[in-house]
């Protein structure tokens, strides 16, 4: 005890509690921090994996990307955009992008299987952190609260997204895709990523917990019957417009112009 | 030709007196005959069983119309039982989950409460809204028919003016209701309708505040629109119906040309008890027609949308249909259009889509009639209606208007159809703003021609009949088809047309070389009349099918420049 207590007092003692401090303080903050809790599930990735991800990223991705993802005039770079946003990407079948248009659209079915996709999150993460893939716990949103994320979902998304999801239009032909059947682990993305015109949602905009919200909601709407009746696609006031004018008028006209024709 | 009553159901012509009541009638009479001492109705009752209607499907959209106000009506009553209309704040705690917990007007509670705890209340919310849509839209059809044949002329002007506040009305009624849930969408509707408030020039503030009593949204603009809903505006709405009705009775039906229907008589079937059975059936296919529509497709889902809240806003905002093309207005009127100065703002890109459009399209709309007469110069009273193809110009006016409506409708549109057929929405504003103008103008002149090709055609046919398609060889060698000579009926609404020929213009002067004081509108009288009428296929004389059927070879000189030449041999009809 004595030698301890007399190394207590060495130069050297200061840094290396500073040093112990640091990691303990940064240890906890990695622990606490939202960021890290969302992705406390994440899966572990090793050195292969980075280095199969690397070949599939070669052998599809560089010529837009760059061989190094440091990106070209047909490609953004990737460094730093993440796990999640390759996830996202590749998962809902955006990327490899087939044709350049307006925007990339999701697409079926998806070129690559979940070991591979993680394989590419992985050497895109090699290039530069960046969110990394959502914790299955808030990303499933089970036991969300509904009606919150109804809130919440109305406030950020519904202006591009529509009230229910049914997707809207942007300027010059982009839009807002539906978001209907969607895994919760893509909606999470989406809003962590912030694809194209769609803003990045990040943890002190949306907290994990209203993440998961919106995300309940999205799949309670999925669920949840109409209990109106047909619900025309939930396009609003117009769909209604169409559907009385091109069914319910022609109809009724159709029942007038029988009775007309039946002369007493 | 029948101008009198053959038994129960055959058509009659209304005609002055009408027969006694039967002995069975007179058995009733004595509980009648009480009420009849005391009120005197008996005679206009009588009068009113024996009305006649004419037969045809367009006379029922009126009726579609007023059946359908009927269930509106009704449904509304049920509602107001529950709908609470406040903007006092409460807690959502009823059981649709998706907004469990959420804070909310008590508007919009009562709302979600009438859909989802109320037994049948969705189901009323929904025939109430989807009754209103059928309304509008059938006054509004209604509104086509009377304008396409005619029926607005000398004497029912005024029933022309009355229907044409009426679709004002019901388009107003269906806007009040349409807010009163305080949904998102509701809320959006009511802000639009302050911002169209607002762009009236240095007093648009003013009144916006006089309106909402503050700053919007405020607490008073709910029961305010409540009480203009269920007491203010229905009861202008029946006032006008039946005062609409009672011109109906006292000027007569009017009805298509045809055999034995004349300017003096109307023919068709007495409202006791032909009509009134059939009308009374009508009534329950219009209703059945609601209710199944709305058993089967959602309206207006309320708890989609959420309660209102000022910051917000949702992709899909649009107001129902029949505001639409107000919408549209805005939605194709350019930014550049405001303009601010000596600080005040004068928002043109807002007024002229709401505050001018409304009035002058209405007001256009209620002058038509008068504007005709001016062009014409007919005092006349009419009881036969027109072909739409006889009055051309007319015609292609009234689908010239309508293309320029239906741009408006669909621009109101603009981003759903950007998103279904996968366009840029600022294309397809583009294109909208150019056919507004351009798409009238096309619409008239397609209209115009087409309807001037169907009487040509008509002419053709009452001059040599239908083609038969059998083809005679005649001794000679020579191959024709043979006509078949029309029936009387069909030859009727083929020539029975009056065609006015435009308007002379006189020098403007007198005698002695004095201008005439109106010498200056009457030159603008005959140019519209050049407008009107220089386009024109006169109706066959009966003297030109007599030179066509007897002088096989005469008749390619009666028709002069009127048409094509013929094949030779083509006119053999009737031989
Ligand atoms: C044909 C060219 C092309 C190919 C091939 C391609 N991409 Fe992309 N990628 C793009 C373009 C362009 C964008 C940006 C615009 C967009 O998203 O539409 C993009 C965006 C991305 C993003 C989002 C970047 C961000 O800012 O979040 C990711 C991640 C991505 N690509 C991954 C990949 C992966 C992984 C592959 C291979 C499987 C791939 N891409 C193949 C053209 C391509
Ligand atoms: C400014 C408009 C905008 C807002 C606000 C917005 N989004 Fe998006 N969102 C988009 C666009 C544009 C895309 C399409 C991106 C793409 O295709 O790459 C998109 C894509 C998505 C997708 C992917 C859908 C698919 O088909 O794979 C999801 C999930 C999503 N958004 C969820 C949300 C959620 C949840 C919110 C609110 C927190 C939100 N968005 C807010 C514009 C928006
Ligand atoms: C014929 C004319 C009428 C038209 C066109 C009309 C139209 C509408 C519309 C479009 C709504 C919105 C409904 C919704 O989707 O929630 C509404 C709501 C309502 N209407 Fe009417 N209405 C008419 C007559 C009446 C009458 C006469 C009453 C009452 C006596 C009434 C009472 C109500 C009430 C209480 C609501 C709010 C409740 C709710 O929104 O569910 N309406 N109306």
């Amino acid at each position: 005890m004595k030698a301890l207590a007399a190394r207590r007092r060495h130069p050297a003692a200061l840094i290396a509690l500073l040093v112990v401090g640091l990691i303990t303080v940064g240890g906890l903050f990695a622990v606490l921090s939202p960021m890290q809790r969302a992705q406390a599930g994440a899966p572990q990735v090793s050195a292969q994996d980075v280095e199969a991800g690397k070949k599939l990223f070669l052998a599809n991705c560089a010529t837009c990307h760059g061989a190094n993802g440091q990106g070209t005039k047909t490609g953004p770079s990737l460094a730093g955009v993440g796990a999640a946003s390759v996830d996202f990407q590749v998962g809902t079948g955006r990327m490899p992008l087939a044709a350049p248009g307006v925007q990339a659209q999701r697409t079926e079915p998806v070129y690559f299987n979940q070991t591979q996709i993680d394989q590419m999150a992985a050497y895109v993460t090699s290039l530069g952190p960046g969110p990394g893939i959502p914790d299955e716990k808030y990303a499933s949103g089970q036991g969300g609260n509904i009606a919150r994320g109804g809130e919440i979902f109305r406030v950020n998304c519904a202006m591009c997204h529509n009230f229910a999801g049914s997707g809207g239009a942007l300027t010059r032909g982009k839009y807002a895709p539906p978001l209907k059947d969607i895994e919760g682990k893509h909606i999470y993305e989406a809003m962590v990523t912030g694809p194209q015109s769609m803003p990045v949602f990040n943890e002190t905009n949306l907290d994990p917990e209203a993440k998961r919200d919106v995300i309940a909601y999205l799949h309670f709407l999925d669920k949840n019957e109409n209990p109106g009746g047909h619900a025309l696609g939930n396009f609003g006031p117009v769909g209604d417009g169409f559907f009385f004018w091109l069914i319910a008028i022609p109809v009724m006209l159709g029942a007038a112009v029988w009775l007309g024709k039946k002369a007493a | 030709m029948s101008t009198t009553a053959h038994g129960e159901s055959a058509p009659v012509a209304d005609r002055g007196p009408r027969p006694a009541p039967s002995p069975a009638a007179k058995k009733i009479g004595g509980v009648l005959g009480w009420f009849d001492d005391r009120t005197g109705l008996a005679k206009p009752v009588r009068y009113l069983m024996h009305k006649v209607f004419p037969d045809h499907w367009s006379f029922m959209l009126g009726e579609v119309a007023m059946y359908s106000m009927v269930v509106a009506l009704l449904t509304g009553v049920f509602l107001t039982l529950w709908f609470i209309p406040s903007a006092g704040h409460v807690e959502y705690t009823g059981s649709y989950i998706g907004l469990n917990g959420i804070h909310m007007s008590e508007a919009y509670k009562s709302t979600l409460d009438i859909s989802f705890d109320v037994k049948g209340g969705l189901l009323i919310r929904q025939i109430h809204h989807w009754s209103a849509n059928f309304f509008i839209a059938a006054v509004g059809l209604h509104a086509c028919r009377i304008f396409f044949t005619g029926a607005f002329r000398k004497p029912r002007e005024i029933n022309w003016v009355i229907g044409t506040i009426l679709l004002l009305l019901a388009c107003i009624e269906g806007f009040a209701g349409y807010s009163l849930p305080d949904d998102l969408l509701s809320g959006t509707g009511i802000r639009v309708m302050e911002g169209f408030v607002q762009s009236a020039p240095i007093i648009g503030s003013y009144l916006a505040y006089f309106i909402f009593d503050g700053a919007f949204p405020g607490e008073a603009i709910i029961p305010r629109l409540y009480i203009a809903h269920v007491l203010l505006v229905p009861a202008i709405l029946v006032g006008l119906v039946a005062a609409h009705l009672v011109l109906v009775v006292v000027t007569k039906h009017t009805q298509y040309p045809g055999p034995g229907r004349t300017n003096e008589n109307v023919v068709g079937f007495p409202v006791m008890p032909v009509y009134a059975a059939k009308a009374g059936g009508f009534f329950f296919i219009v209703f059945g027609i609601i209710a199944l529509t709305s058993a089967l497709v959602t309206i207006n889902p309320v708890w989609m949308y959420g309660p209102y809240d000022p910051s917000l806003v949702t992709a899909d905002s649009q107001p129902d249909w029949y505001m639409g093309f107000a919408d549209g207005a805005l939605r194709l009127l350019p930014g550049w259009l405001e303009f601010s100065a000596l600080g005040y703002t004068l928002s043109l890109n807002l007024a002229l889509g709401s505050i001018v459009l409304l009035p002058v399209a209405f007001g256009l709309m209620g002058a038509y009639p008068f504007l005709e007469a001016w062009v014409t110069g007919d005092k006349r009273e009419h009881h036969l209606l027109d072909r739409p193809r006889n009055t051309p110009t007319r015609t292609a006016i009234g689908m010239a208007a309508i293309t320029c409506y239906l741009v408006m409708f669909l621009a109101a549109g603009n981003d759903l159809m950007a998103i279904k057929m996968g366009l840029s929405i600022n294309d397809i504003t583009r294109v909208l703003q150019v056919l507004f103008f351009l798409g009238p103008i096309i619409a008239f002149i397609v209209t115009k021609r087409i309807c001037l090709s169907l009487q040509r055609q008509d002419r053709e046919l009452a001059l040599h009949g239908r083609e038969s398609g059998r083809i005679v060889a005649t001794p000679d060698g020579r191959f024709y088809e043979a006509h078949e000579p029309i029936d009387k009926y069909t030859m009727w609404n083929l020539v029975d047309y009056d065609a006015p020929k435009p308007l002379e213009l006189t020098s403007g002067e007198d005698a002695r070389g004095v201008k005439s004081p109106t010498a200056k509108s009457e030159k603008r009288r005959a140019a519209w009349s050049r407008f009107y009428f220089s386009d024109r296929i006169p109706p066959v004389t009966p003297g030109e099918v007599a030179a066509a059927h007897h002088d096989g070879h005469g008749h390619e000189a009666i028709e002069g420049g009127h048409r094509e030449a013929v094949g030779s041999g083509s006119h053999s009809a009737g031989h």
